[in-house]
């Protein structure tokens, strides 16, 4: 092992004696299964907040946006906006009927809605779907970080990241994952922050040279910001802030943090602060982009995924290089490590009740057990698809994601939470159309290299099209089986939207 | 707010009898409690409405503004290109203050449900 490699290994182990340490901690408060679905629905809003936002910014949000800023510029920025702005829309349109629905899952939410089993298997099917989909790249990244880091084989990454999760997540479930969330979120933060201030300073002292100028050619390309290209550009863009906008709602890793609140009040509260602690996140990684853009230009060609843990190096020498290297790994390696746990656990909680903790012959697991065993199945097999199917595209996977989510759950749950009309016929047609479209376009994405020309483009970025489209067949459907609106419908209504302090029936 | 109380039972019965509440004509699914439902819904999603409103007016015109004025790319205000301020810089304080706005509103609105239904007709 060379001295090259220290930083990272240093820091690659603390964050993982930090995580498992601080989950043993939060175990001695997980008790029952409400502690490991939903932590018990007594998370106080700045606590919660700082989970979600740990569990929410992705090795996409680490490592992935300082990447594509310095080799596409300011488009790019599309990412982060729109990754924040999707909490505005769930604020003003979600957070506080999804906590009042009183729920535990999406696929729960849609039983209570629409009091059907068959709505409710679409909805499980969906979240292990995106779950899994989600999940990859999040192996995939932590693969390539250790590789970067410290040079490890590429499987090693994977197995590290699903090894730390399965056992916070495993044993103690959604209570001891709120305070790891938590805690991550600060680091992911400092381990961003401090090695920037350092950066900047050296800039500055290099005489501040402009990046925008800097290297060579494209200099206001590098400052449009909307893709190349006219108007399939413009339709990219679009469909990029369609999908991440609407996007976040659907996620199932997002949407399982609410019901953690105590009341819709708090659900709301929550929401702003993380819109807050995203906005102060969301500032840093353009830094690094414009600095590797007079730095580091080469990388823009050869793999712009390890801009965020090169520049300190390439930037600073000696130990203070060394130093901020550990850092700016520590926080990659926790951005794996927070993600993942939160997806595992959305998916453990759909799998824990629809797969793992039903009657099998005489033999039924019970609450907890089937929790765990939903986990090892949540996380075992993007793990290993993630080993076998080494290189899908990091950023990509995760785009697409966001596409299936905005144009499933979203319809479902903007219809399902504003529109009394809104029937089990229509929501099985929404999320066949919405899934099956933006389905396709995932598969499509992840087969041809194809990337020119109306069809590449339309299905790239499916959201603008295929969001629409599952709405328009939701609303279609219920008109035509108008009929069979729930009877409950009106009762439920009542539940969401109704301040907890007015006594009601709910 | 020190005390809450969740009901999930059936609704507790006032003492007094022959008052008709905007919350008994809610549970007992009458027109009136339908109209009180519909008032409350209405001005929810009229607020949350405006603010999305809001935020395709300011935000979500950038594109389509710079692909009609392709000059604002080399536009700068002090070091920074304006795309750059506006997208990296300005637009997260923004979203700040809409859902504060929104927030403030949306809490308004309930109390004013809260205290139009809990008050008692004689």
């Amino acid at each position: 092992m060379s001295t090259d490699v220290v930083p990272g290994f240093v820091a690659v182990v603390l964050v993982t004696v930090a995580t498992l340490a601080i989950g043993t901690w939060g175990l001695r408060f997980s008790r029952t299964t409400s502690d490991f679905f939903v932590a018990s629905r007594s998370v106080r809003p700045g606590l919660n907040a700082s989970a979600i936002g740990g569990e929410y910014l992705s090795a996409a949000s680490f490592l992935g946006v300082a990447g594509l800023v310095l080799t596409f510029g300011a488009d790019m920025l599309w990412y982060p906006v729109g990754w924040t702005a999707g909490y505005l829309v769930l604020l003003v349109l979600v957070a506080a009927p999804l906590r009042r629905s009183g729920a535990y899952t999406l696929p729960d939410f849609a039983e209570a809605r629409l009091g059907s089993r068959g709505v409710r298997a679409m909805c499980s099917v969906l979240v292990v779907a995106i779950g899994w989909l989600y999940l990859l790249p999040q192996f995939q990244g932590a693969g390539l970080t250790l590789r970067a880091a410290i040079g490890a084989p590429a499987w090693v990454g994977p197995l590290v990241v699903a090894a730390v999760v399965l056992i916070n997540v495993g044993s103690g479930g959604m209570r001891s994952i709120t305070f790891v969330q938590a805690f991550q979120y600060w680091l992911k933060l400092t381990a961003l922050l401090l090695p920037a201030c350092v950066l900047l300073a050296v800039w500055a002292g290099d005489g501040a040279p402009d990046p925008t100028i800097g290297a060579g050619a494209g200099a206001d390309f590098w400052s449009l910001p909307l893709g190349e290209g006219g108007g399939q550009g413009l339709y990219v863009t679009y469909s990029l802030i369609v999908a991440t906008f609407l996007g976040t709602m659907g996620l199932p890793h997002v949407v399982v943090r609410f019901y953690t609140n105590p009341d819709g009040r708090a659900a709301r509260r929550t929401t702003l602060v993380v819109l807050a602690l995203l906005g102060l996140f969301y500032l840093l990684p353009p830094v690094y982009g414009a600095l590797g853009r007079i730095y580091a230009a080469d990388l823009a060609a050869a793999g712009s995924d390890t801009l965020v843990l090169e520049l300190p190096r390439l930037m600073v020498d000696g130990p203070l290089g060394e130093v901020l290297t550990g850092l700016v790994t520590a926080g990659a390696f926790a951005a794996f490590l927070s993600t993942s746990s939160g997806l595992s656990i959305a998916v453990a909680g759909v799998l824990s009740q629809d797969v793992t903790g039903r009657r099998y012959g005489a033999r039924r697991l019970s609450g907890v057990s089937a929790f765990r065993a939903g986990a090892v199945l949540a996380v075992v097999v993007p793990a290993f698809v993630s080993i076998a199917a080494p290189d899908v595209g990091v950023a990509r996977t995760v785009g697409l994601a966001f596409a299936v989510a905005a144009s499933t759950f979203c319809p479902l749950l903007l219809l399902g939470i504003w529109w009394r009309g809104l029937t089990a016929a229509g929501a099985v047609a929404g999320l066949l159309v919405g899934g099956l479209g933006s389905g396709l376009a995932v598969g499509w994405t992840l087969v041809s290299s194809d990337t020119t020309g109306w069809v590449a483009v339309l299905l790239g970025q499916p959201a603008a099209w295929s969001v629409p489209a599952a709405l328009a067949a939701m609303v279609l459907v219920s008109r035509a089986t108008r009929g069979q609106v729930p009877a409950h419908a009106g009762r439920f209504m009542v539940r969401l939207h109704t301040p907890e302090a007015v006594q009601l029936e709910r | 707010m020190n005390e809450r109380v969740r009901v999930t039972g059936p609704a507790r019965r006032r003492a007094t009898t022959g008052d008709r509440s905007g919350t008994r004509e809610i549970d007992a699914g009458t027109e009136l409690g339908r109209v009180y439902m519909q008032s409350l819904l209405r001005e929810q999603l009229r607020l949350a409405l405006g603010i999305l409103g809001l935020l395709v007016v300011t935000v979500g015109m950038l594109p389509l503004v710079f692909h009609l004025l392709p000059g604002l790319a080399e536009v700068r205000v002090g070091p920074l290109p304006l795309s750059w301020l506006l997208l990296g810089v300005v637009v997260y304080p923004w979203l700040i203050v809409l859902g504060w706005f929104y927030i403030r509103r949306s809490e308004a609105n309930e109390r004013d449900f809260a205290s139009l239904v809990e008050e008692v007709e004689r």
